[in-house]
């Protein structure tokens, strides 16, 4: 990645994160710190060269399935899809409201969604049978994404879906896990401990990659390797991430999924530049 | 001729078996479950089956991801584990989903009722219909016999959509002979007697029983209608309610709680909306959840389903209705 390449992709991310604060801002409902901490993510699957995927046709068959299990904290996708020509801008203005597209939980009306999210711990074994189904059609070189949180592994089904992966080596399916160490009410290790969660996951025979999830570079580079490697193993990326990025009193905050910056922090925040 | 008994799901598992030869687009998931004719789909075809395991959320989800793709899926399962260990798998990924995107997932479901009769309690399954029957876009059918199971797979193939196939696991004998002709999909239901007062509206095994039921009272010259009720959601209402009609009573009889949102529930909105001058009766499991053993007869008996105790309820049934016919033809109110 040349640097030009690079500032781009870092100038993108704070730019979608202070869209992100934006939409909240104008709907306080949606959840505002889970979507701080995968913007990184996401602007390195986007911007970053690593998915293929057409605004014009969102469920091309050539496109790489991409399923974002963990639906509330992903409405920083929304600034994204609209900016890549998923939807009109327009619709940014009207999150969470009536005749609106854009939800406080993304649904598969949205262009550029793929199925129904917010209810954890479905993604990964629908991601599974996706990978599976474009393995045994013998599809093109199309492989199955999907983020979830590392709170969402506390569901029991992933563990189903991550066991049956490594089974029938689904080389085609990237989990990519936005390990911000906190759900709803503490932080993980406090709640249920997912230990070393990149040891548990190589001992479930997968292929397990370690980033900082808010180094965008770091982040692009990383995902583009695991989406090179067809080697006959599942392939996960764990980004250690912070949930509520960058705003005073949420990040690190073991509350923060429940909590909403005062309007005028927002302000403030918004005028920030990188 | 009319055909030996035979495992309703042998005979559905057949016809998929021969579809999959020309139809790469079928996909056989199992969650560990087994049939003879299963083995035949597993050494034929095994690029298109898979077993996940004991692990009936992921069979869910992974169907899900399979029929995203283009597959029509066929899960297969034991009855209570495929409807009730991953209902919000159905629910989100299967019901919400196919909202939006074209799914087919069939549900296969061994297992209705008391059909594995000394298992108890886990694996007897008498909660589907209520719960299938709320999911509002999933299509739910239910056979007696293992040609109307057979029968299923022309819906699968032909409408996309989730749908929930509730099988018995033990054989039970033909109702559909070369006299009766196949079950008529496009109905939803079929009318096996005609005459009397009243007619018995039967789903599954229940409408064996229904059989006997009428029998008993038809050699006390009290003749009943039976009904076999094969489509819980889509069958022909017009074609229903013009059987219904002339009718004084009802009778529903399911292997499902009583009271509790089943068949019988359907059949109460049904005279509610249509304001149909029907008086109704419901056979159902009364008494809860039961670790008694015995054959499925006696257990039925025992949770007030069985042949006997319902043609007695039956005879007072037909008694009420005719007192309630007298009581018209007098010109009182009631």
């Amino acid at each position: 990645m040349t640097p030009d390449e690079a500032d781009h992709l870092k100038s993108k991310a704070h730019w979608v994160w202070r869209e992100t604060l934006a939409i909240h801002r104008r709907a306080p409902e949606t959840r505002i710190a889970s979507s701080l901490s995968p913007i990184e993510i996401f602007v390195a699957l986007y911007y970053g060269g690593v998915l293929r995927f057409d605004p014009q046709e969102p469920l091309a068959d050539a496109r790489d399935r991409f399923i974002i299990s963990k639906g509330h904290g992903s409405i920083c996708m929304y600034p994204i899809l609209a900016d890549l020509g998923f939807f009109d801008r327009e619709e940014l203005m009207r999150v969470c409201m009536r005749g609106g597209i854009l939800g406080g939980i993304p649904d598969p009306i949205i262009p550029g969604y793929e199925t129904v999210n917010g209810s954890l711990g479905h993604g990964l074994g629908v991601a599974a049978g996706t990978a599976l189904a474009l393995a045994r059609k013998n599809a093109g070189d199309q492989q199955a994404f999907v983020l979830t949180g590392d709170g969402e592994l506390h569901e029991g089904a992933c563990w189903e879906a991550i066991m049956f992966a490594s089974h029938h080596k689904l080389d085609r399916l990237n989990l990519v896990v936005d390990d911000n160490r906190t759900s709803m009410l503490a932080h993980t290790k406090d709640v249920v401990s997912l230990g070393a969660l990149d040891q548990r996951l190589e001992s479930f025979g997968w292929d397990v990659v370690i980033v900082d999830g808010h180094d965008v570079e770091a982040t692009t580079a990383a995902l583009a390797a695991m989406k090179a490697r067809r080697e006959g193993r599942p392939k996960a990326l764990i980004a250690k991430t912070i949930k509520g990025r960058g705003v005073p009193g949420l990040e690190n905050e073991a509350l923060a999924h429940i909590l909403a910056p005062k309007p005028e922090l927002l302000d403030a925040l918004m005028e920030t530049r990188p | 001729m009319t055909q030996k008994p035979r495992a309703m799901r042998d005979a559905l598992l057949e016809r998929i078996w021969m579809a999959m030869a020309h139809d790469e687009r079928i996909f056989v998931v199992t969650a560990d479950f087994g049939s003879p004719v299963l083995d035949r789909i597993r050494a034929d075809f095994p690029e298109r089956f898979v077993n996940v395991g004991i692990a009936e959320q992921n069979l869910i989800n992974v169907s899900a991801g399979l029929s995203l793709e283009g597959y029509t899926v066929f899960a297969y399962a034991i009855a209570p584990f495929i409807t009730m260990r991953c209902f919000e798998q159905l629910r989100v990924s299967l019901g919400l989903l196919s909202t939006v995107r074209p799914l087919n997932v069939n549900l296969i479901g061994v297992g209705a009722g008391y059909s594995y009769v000394v298992s108890g309690p886990t694996h007897q399954c008498y909660e589907d219909i209520t719960l299938m029957r709320s999911l509002p876009n999933f299509q739910v059918l239910s056979s007696a016999d293992h040609v109307t199971a057979a029968a299923f797979l022309d819906r699968c193939l032909q409408e996309s959509g989730p749908k929930y196939l509730r099988l018995d696991a033990q054989p039970l004998p033909v109702v559909y002979t070369p006299e009766t002709g196949a079950p008529d999909l496009a109905r939803g239901f079929h009318v096996h007697r005609r005459g009397g007062p009243v007619a018995l509206v039967a789903t599954g095994y229940m409408l064996h029983s229904a059989l006997r039921v009428a029998d008993a009272l038809a050699r006390d010259g009290q003749p009943l209608g039976v009904i076999d009720m094969f489509d819980l959601c889509r069958f022909d209402r017009a074609a229903l309610l013009h059987e219904l009609s002339g009718l004084s009573g009802v009778v529903t009889m399911e292997e499902a709680f009583r009271s509790r949102g089943g068949m019988d529930a359907l059949f109460f909105d049904m005279i509610a909306r249509e304001d149909l001058p029907l008086k109704i009766l419901n056979v159902g499991v009364e008494g809860g959840y039961r670790f008694e053993l015995g054959s499925r007869e006696e257990l039925h008996e025992a949770v007030g389903i069985g042949v006997e105790g319902v043609t007695a309820s039956v005879q007072r049934f037909l008694a009420k209705v005719s007192g309630h016919n007298a009581a018209l033809a007098d010109g009182f109110a009631e």
